[in-house]
């Protein structure tokens, strides 16, 4: 096959891969801030992920038919799932970990699994009243066009796009704008804002900003509500990505983004984004192995297909644990005597 | 001695009683009534039914009087096999309907076959249930192995296909069918341009672009349509129109719901359950049924209303045979399957060998604007004849 064909078929997987690897790096933030705060997987999130695609999908159902405005319904749609999901995450934290601040660190793990297995039937029960089992996005007409693949008076970046022959859709477009806005807001309002140094203060040592006068628990609380709030943005992106979710939908992408968050350093926001990214792209190339393997005239290749698309980011989180154990961007936590 | 002849003059008065009144046939169905599968369920029972009624005067006017005795399984093997010995102690059920699932069909047969019990089925496909070849199991649906070969035939035939890319859902059913397909299309010299099982139920975006890349005339995916429906939704995403064909795992109401009305377009599937607008004489069949049980025929009552005419057909010739006698459950089933029964809304029944349809029918279903229609039937052969 000629490099004018395969070489935009390999930009192509690998833009997709990073459009995906967005999706996980929101999710990712969502663990890693928990993590950072409380040192404590919230494997809940998944949930409070799809919890947001839902109401993501409910939002979208309702002005299915009226005529306002695409981007205001999607505006509509991440504020009311952040608003939902936010709020789910400090209930949760409130209920199922808080009470248990202070037992060994396996304990709030079992919850958390627990809380993860009982919002997975909540969700399947309310949508079931419905009749409704796999919930279909219904995004506004237009969020579908390929992007500037019909306006000649597109952006450069259209026109480059286009002239290396690589699709991607608005929708797409829309979803990497949306978690970088989102990206930037969060780091904002950890370094820049006296909230953020509050939190940061109780990540650090949460004893002594204590007796700094820092409300440590309202600071979990905040953090639960701002990781909460990015597990709705990333439902609904992921929602507008792959257009049906269900109740048992979270658990593939939110063990991927756990991965990405220990990949690029659990705790680290920045490690976590990269991690997000660099697991999106390795999934969507081993994916598509199987046509290199066939091209280059390696059997054994040829049999890696999709089906192994999802073992990639476990192997790389593997090889991590093993060569740097706090991953890309994390700093090693010196145990002071 | 004393005691003796008193029996036998007991036993003689019965016999004269019985022979005198009308003898008592029975027949009996086994399919879910509760339960998850009911709907499909009571279609067959009711299907059953509608036969009884019309044939009771003929049985009366032979001189027996001829009862319908519905089983319930709940579309569990275990319940089903319980039925099916209860079946097996009343001497007067002659021949059995059932059963909707081939999970049940299999070990209930098993129990029905020790006393030569018949069992004719409007709706198990899995290869297993004649290939194990019992005397009394027959069926007159397609089965699983016929459904590749048929799938892969409308591709090359009706879509003229050149080049297919083949994927599964990696189950035993989707993968199966998948082989099954794939074999077909390779004996008759079709380029298979991949061919690949996933268990995703997301994010196909891998596939899609490998189906970008290597531009194939179809899609065959064997699964069911919860991750079908996603897959095609992506696929008509990213601007593919090729022509996805599926088995009767995309047999849904919901497979164009979940593709959405931009995308369900050319998405074809095998399936062995006829919408009634494809069997020719269903018409006055769908009106009785509505009148009957005010509500309306599917496919599965019709096959069960077919199953049941070559049941009571063959319990008629088998008396016949017998001179006007109530047959055996023995003479029934040998009737039976050495019978060929016209007139059916399915067309015309016989058995081979092993009890599989000499010659039935699939039929291809399109989606064309989310709703589906029929687009082509396909006569089809059991491996044995």
């Amino acid at each position: 096959m000629e490099l004018s064909v395969l070489l935009p078929f390999i930009v192509n997987v690998i833009v997709g891969g990073l459009v995906l690897g967005f999706v996980y790096a929101i999710i990712a933030l969502g663990y890693t801030m928990v993590y950072g705060v409380l040192q404590l997987i919230n494997f809940a999130h998944s949930e409070v992920f799809i919890t947001g695609a839902v109401v993501g999908f409910e939002i979208f159902r309702v002005l299915q038919d009226s005529a306002m405005n695409g981007y205001l319904k999607l505006l509509l749609a991440l504020l009311a799932a952040m608003t939902v999901s936010g709020l789910l995450n400090v209930l949760i934290e409130r209920l199922a970990y808080r009470p248990l601040r202070g037992a060994p660190r396996l304990v709030p793990l079992i919850t958390a699994i627990g809380v993860s297995l009982i919002l997975q039937d909540v969700l399947r029960f309310l949508e079931g009243l419905q009749g409704r089992f796999d919930l279909t996005y219904t995004l506004p007409t237009g969020f579908g066009n390929k992007f500037c693949a019909t306006d000649s008076t597109c952006a450069p970046v259209g026109n480059f796009l286009r002239t290396i022959g690589v699709d991607v859709q608005l929708k797409d477009v829309i979803l990497v704008v949306v978690a970088l806005v989102s990206l930037l807001v969060l780091n904002y309002v950890v370094n820049r804002t006296r909230l953020g140094k509050a939190i940061r203060a109780v990540s650090q040592d949460r004893v002594t900003a204590g007796l700094m006068g820092i409300d440590s628990n309202r600071m979990i609380s905040a953090t639960f509500l701002i990781g909460g709030s990015l597990g709705g943005v990333s439902g609904v992106l992921f929602g507008m990505k792959f257009g049906t979710v269900n109740a048992y939908s979270g658990f593939d992408p939110g063990i991927i983004a756990f991965t990405a968050a220990v990949l690029g350093g659990i705790g680290s926001i920045p490690g976590a984004v990269l991690g997000g990214l660099l697991l999106g792209v390795i999934q969507n190339l081993i994916g598509v192995m199987n046509i290199f393997g066939n091209l280059l005239g390696f059997a054994n290749l040829g049999t890696i297909d999709a089906s192994y698309s999802k073992i990639g980011p476990f192997i790389v989180l593997v090889l991590i644990l093993i060569f740097k154990p706090t991953g890309l961007l994390g700093k090693s936590n010196v145990e002071k005597v | 001695m004393m005691k003796t002849a008193l029996s036998l003059s007991v036993l003689a008065a019965l016999a004269l009683g019985t022979a005198s009144a009308q003898t008592t046939i029975k027949i009996a169905t086994i399919s879910p009534l509760s339960g998850g599968q009911s709907n499909l369920g009571t279609q067959i029972r009711n299907g059953v039914q509608l036969a009884v009624n019309e044939y009771a005067a003929q049985f009366k006017k032979a001189g027996f009087n001829l009862q319908l005795v519905p089983y319930d399984d709940q579309a569990d093997p275990a319940t089903g096999t319980a039925a099916a010995r209860k079946i097996a102690a009343d001497n007067q059920i002659l021949a059995v309907v059932g059963t909707l699932n081939s999970g049940v069909a299999i070990p209930a047969s098993a129990a029905l076959a020790p006393s030569n019990l018949v069992m004719i089925s409007p709706a198990n496909t899995a290869n297993q249930v004649t290939d194990r070849g019992l005397a009394n199991m027959n069926r007159i649906v397609a089965r699983d192995d016929s459904q590749g070969p048929a799938g892969a035939n409308f591709i090359m035939n009706n879509l003229k296909a050149k080049k297919v890319y083949v994927l599964n859902d990696k189950t035993a059913y989707g993968e199966g069918l998948a082989a099954e397909v794939e074999k077909a299309l390779k004996a008759k010299g079709v380029t298979i341009s991949g061919s690949e099982g996933t268990e995703e139920k997301s994010d196909f975006s891998s596939i899609v672009a490998k189906i970008k890349l290597t531009k194939p005339d179809a899609i065959y995916f064997g699964g069911i349509y919860n991750q079908i429906g996603v897959f095609i939704k992506q696929l008509r995403g990213a601007g593919i129109d090729t022509p996805v064909v599926g088995g009767d795992g995309l047999d849904s109401s919901e497979l164009p719901v979940i593709i959405g009305k931009a995308g369900a377009n050319n998405v074809y599937y095998t399936t062995v359950a006829a919408p009634l607008e494809a069997l020719p004489a269903a018409k006055t069949f769908a009106a009785n049924f509505q009148k009957t049980f005010n509500t309306p025929a599917q496919g599965f009552g019709a096959f069960g209303y077919d199953a049941a005419k070559v049941t009571l057909q063959g319990i008629l010739d088998a008396a016949r045979a017998n001179g006007g006698k109530a047959p055996s459950r023995k003479q029934v089933m040998d009737t039976i399957r050495k019978g060929t029964y016209k007139g059916l809304l399915s067309g015309e029944v016989s058995f081979n060998s092993v009890g599989d349809r000499k010659a039935a029918t699939l039929y291809v279903i399109k989606i064309k604007d989310g709703k589906a229609a029929l687009e082509t039937s396909l006569s089809v052969k059991p491996p044995k004849n």
